[in-house]
């Protein structure tokens, strides 16, 4: 508690903005860590003040993996910058199969950021952390100056242990292997998108983002070893997780339209501004691709979670030497699935 | 979604291919022209040809605004951007569209250029409205269907008294470019049997325009709604006339579009723009009476007259077969540049670059036709 | 580019404006050139603007067709 007082005034988090001496590693910067960063993670690793945390490995193979968070707006239906940040760094180590850990955070904030909003951002994180049991133990803060970072970019880095039995991998898909979806496409792009300034469309539609973590857990009890490969279509969507994968194991995939789960709103969101579902962002959904024998049973196992109620079977890998991802339309007819290209709108991730 | 949905559904679509097999006479090819970009997309996005017989080739035509307009009037849309002063408020179709030398609308925003993609032109009212410091200049481009919001842009900027407003013009006109196609078209490397007319032009202009090209050409012409179910019904009106000989325009989409089509926004057009005497379209040349500038009364809020604009001619890419391609008589696949050269990371040419152009519907949704045929061979 | 699709009126606003919905996604179109449209009527919507009203009666008139001509084969 000496520490504490040691710090001076205290920061004016409803009215008060970050400014360079809160980068500048002084006792303005001390400040902000406690106030803000400290009091919504809240943990020993942080409370002992070091620049650096130690933990005990179990033994398995670690999982390790890094992001950054960029998305604009930052506050957007559904959540916010923080959020996403938490739950898409868990879920990369998830879709391993791995299960998290611990986690760092770092920020880099612009001179003039509302502290209020950092607060916000922090305690998102941090009731974000709890609920996932991986608490962030480590960070960094920089301030710069104005104009030079759009209110704050977060990077995260998280370690996981995955059992030594698991290796799933992009390029295991195989000719015959189920693909599993666990929910509706679409809903976190079109939620920010709805906030972009230039689009003014009004909708109900949240994001998704959730960390998967659990979900993961219970679809690896029911399928093990038979679980090729799991991702979660973030940036690009559907279409573009689809042809990565393909691409990666130099296969096909046949999907039909007819099974893809998507919200109304989004489907006439999509309609509204000319995209595509299968390109537009998810932040708490995934695929599976499961050999055929264990596929029944994942996605049982995904229909039981709450988090996979919507789960489907929505196609199956194939032969196919132009790694072709092809869709059987509600329509009839066929085509292709491509990934996007350039981007459409920047920073939805 | 209402009005909307009705319209994809796959079971009255097998019914009507059902039947569209068994009223095309077999030994009898059938080609229709589809001329509209939202056709186009709809073909290619749905696989409508895949239900269709073997005897019956859809071709797309020139109807993709962003794919007909001349390299050298995005060249000078960036000249445009350039200006200090000047604001282009364009729709986002157009970012990517290349000019001369890979230049292009994205390249020049990176540059630092003031370039807003806007949804609608009444948020390019709103950026002049907030700005009035700025010169903000829209981009107009665009069939009928997209005419009269441009104009509403000009009469709001009236009405508002604001003196940073105007418009780069290159609206056109379908029927001319649908002659155009008509007049200059070859039998022998193009026979068509017929047209499926745009769906939301002819809100605009009517039917009747049509009705002088089925009696002077004698080819057949059925409008056609968004939707596939409405493209696949045409396809069946348009096979019965051909079988019974008649060449008439018809009308599939008649829930929006009446003989008389929009009086409202003919009027505000007619007021606002006049013809000019020619104008250079992507592939298909200079077509005279095919497109519009502002008239003299409105001569405040045209930028053409407001900024010093030098007139730039611009040529393709000489193996690029977008003009080839426009006018029907090539494939994507037929063009070298498509897939290796021309991607949609790397588009040469408009057809790969917007979402409704012939290469980069194929790209998209249908390459896989190529690698079906080589294995059926 | 030839985007339009059909949108239902939910609020009529002032300058000729409108609140329009898509199965639950509103936004502001102008109904300057579209006369007599009311709440409840459905429009064909185009970067901002209603090009047309939907004639209810048309468009079942057009389904009837659609599912007249679908019944290819079917037993008598």
């Amino acid at each position: 508690m000496n520490k504490i007082l040691s710090l001076g005034r205290k920061l004016d988090l409803r009215h008060g903005r970050v400014d360079l001496s809160h980068g500048a590693g002084g006792r303005a910067m001390a400040r902000l860590i406690a106030d803000v960063f400290h009091a919504a993670f809240d943990n020993d690793w942080l409370r002992a003040g070091n620049d650096q945390s130690a933990f005990d490995v179990a033994g398995g193979r670690m999982v390790m993996t890094t992001d950054a968070y960029v998305v604009s707006p930052l506050f957007f239906p559904g959540g916010d910058i923080g959020l996403l940040a938490v739950n898409g760094t868990i879920n990369d180590i998830a879709m391993a199969g791995a299960k998290p850990l611990y986690m760092s955070a770092s920020f880099v904030i612009e001179e003039g950021f509302p502290l209020a909003d950092l607060q916000r951002i922090a305690q998102s994180m941090g009731e974000a952390s709890r609920a996932a049991g991986v608490p962030i133990i480590t960070g960094d803060t920089k301030v710069v100056e104005r104009g030079k970072a759009d209110g704050v970019f977060i990077s995260t880095a998280c370690v996981g242990a995955a059992p030594i039995e698991l290796s799933l991998s992009g390029d295991k898909a195989r000719p015959g292997d189920a693909i599993l979806l666990s929910g509706s496409i679409g809903d976190h792009g079109v939620a920010v998108m709805s906030r972009r300034e230039n689009l003014c469309f009004e909708t109900d539609v949240l994001s998704d983002t959730v960390a998967l973590h659990e979900l993961v857990a219970a679809m690896v009890a029911a399928g093990g070893p038979s679980i090729r490969a799991m991702r979660d279509p973030t940036r690009g969507g559907l279409a573009a997780t689809l042809n990565e994968i393909a691409n990666q194991s130099r296969v096909g995939a046949r999907i039909d339209e007819a099974a893809l789960p998507i919200k109304p709103q989004v489907a006439a969101a999509c309609e509204l501004l000319g995209l595509d579902p299968l390109n537009v962002a998810n932040e708490g959904k995934l695929i599976a691709i499961v050999a055929p024998e264990a596929a029944e049973a994942t996605l049982a196992a995904m229909r039981a979670h709450r988090l996979g109620a919507q789960a489907a079977r929505i196609g199956e890998i194939v032969e196919d030497d132009c790694c072709f991802v092809q869709m059987r339309t509600t329509f009839g007819g066929d085509r292709i699935v491509d990934w996007l290209s350039g981007e459409q709108l920047p920073r939805i991730c | 979604m209402k009005h909307l949905d009705e319209y994809r559904d796959g079971g009255l679509a097998r019914g009507l291919a059902a039947r569209i097999h068994s009223e095309a006479k077999p030994g009898r090819a059938y080609a229709f022209m589809e001329f509209c970009g939202g056709h186009t997309h709809a073909v290619s996005r749905y696989g409508v040809q895949d239900i269709l017989p073997e005897n019956i080739r859809l071709i797309h035509g020139p109807g993709c605004p962003v794919c007909v307009l001349p390299i050298g009037r995005i060249d000078q849309a960036i000249e445009l951007a350039k200006n200090p002063e000047i604001t282009l408020c364009v729709y986002g179709d157009l970012m990517r569209v290349p000019g001369s030398n890979g230049a292009s609308l994205t390249k020049a925003k990176a540059g630092g250029a003031d370039i807003r993609m806007i949804y609608s032109t009444l948020d390019a009212i709103s950026v002049a409205e907030r700005e009035p410091q700025r010169e903000i200049v829209f981009f107009a481009i665009g069939f009928e269907t997209t005419t009269p919001p441009t104009a509403m842009a000009i009469r709001l900027a009236q009405k508002k008294r604001l003196r940073n407003f105007s418009v780069f013009c290159n609206h056109v006109l379908t029927p001319a470019a649908m002659r155009q196609i008509l007049e200059t078209s070859d039998p022998q490397s193009l026979p068509l049997d017929g047209f499926i007319g745009p769906a939301h032009v002819s809100t605009i202009i009517g039917t009747a325009p049509y009705d002088a090209f089925a009696g002077e050409f004698r080819k057949p012409i059925v409008i056609a709604g968004f939707e596939p179910l409405d493209v696949v019904q045409a396809i069946l009106m348009l096979v019965r006339q051909v079988n019974d000989g008649r060449a008439e325009a018809e009308n599939e989409y008649i829930r929006a579009v009446t003989p008389d089509g929009n009086r409202i926004a003919q009027a505000e057009i007619a007021d606002i723009f006049e013809l000019r005497e020619s104008f250079e379209w992507r592939g298909l040349g200079e077509i005279p009476k095919s497109a519009l500038r502002l008239r003299e009364a409105y001569r405040d809020y045209d930028a053409e007259r407001r900024f010093s604009m030098e007139r730039r001619v611009a040529r393709d890419n000489p193996a690029c077969e977008c003009g080839a391609i426009l006018r029907g008589v090539k494939q994507p696949r037929d063009c070298k540049l498509f897939g290796t050269a021309c991607t949609p990371e790397t588009p040469m040419g408009a057809c790969m670059v917007s979402s409704e152009g012939s290469c980069a519907a194929y790209w998209a949704y249908g390459r896989f036709r190529a690698s079906q045929r080589r294995a059926a061979e | 580019m030839c985007l339009a699709i059909p949108a239902r009126v939910v609020e009529l606003l002032p300058d000729d404006m409108a609140r329009v919905s898509i199965d639950g996604v509103v936004q502001t179109a102008s109904l300057a050139f579209v006369e007599g449209v009311g709440i409840g009527d459905y429009i064909v919507l185009h970067v901002g603007y209603a090009l047309a009203r939907i004639d209810e009666e048309e468009a079942q008139r057009t389904l009837k067709l659609l599912q007249e001509a679908a019944m290819f084969g079917a037993p008598a």
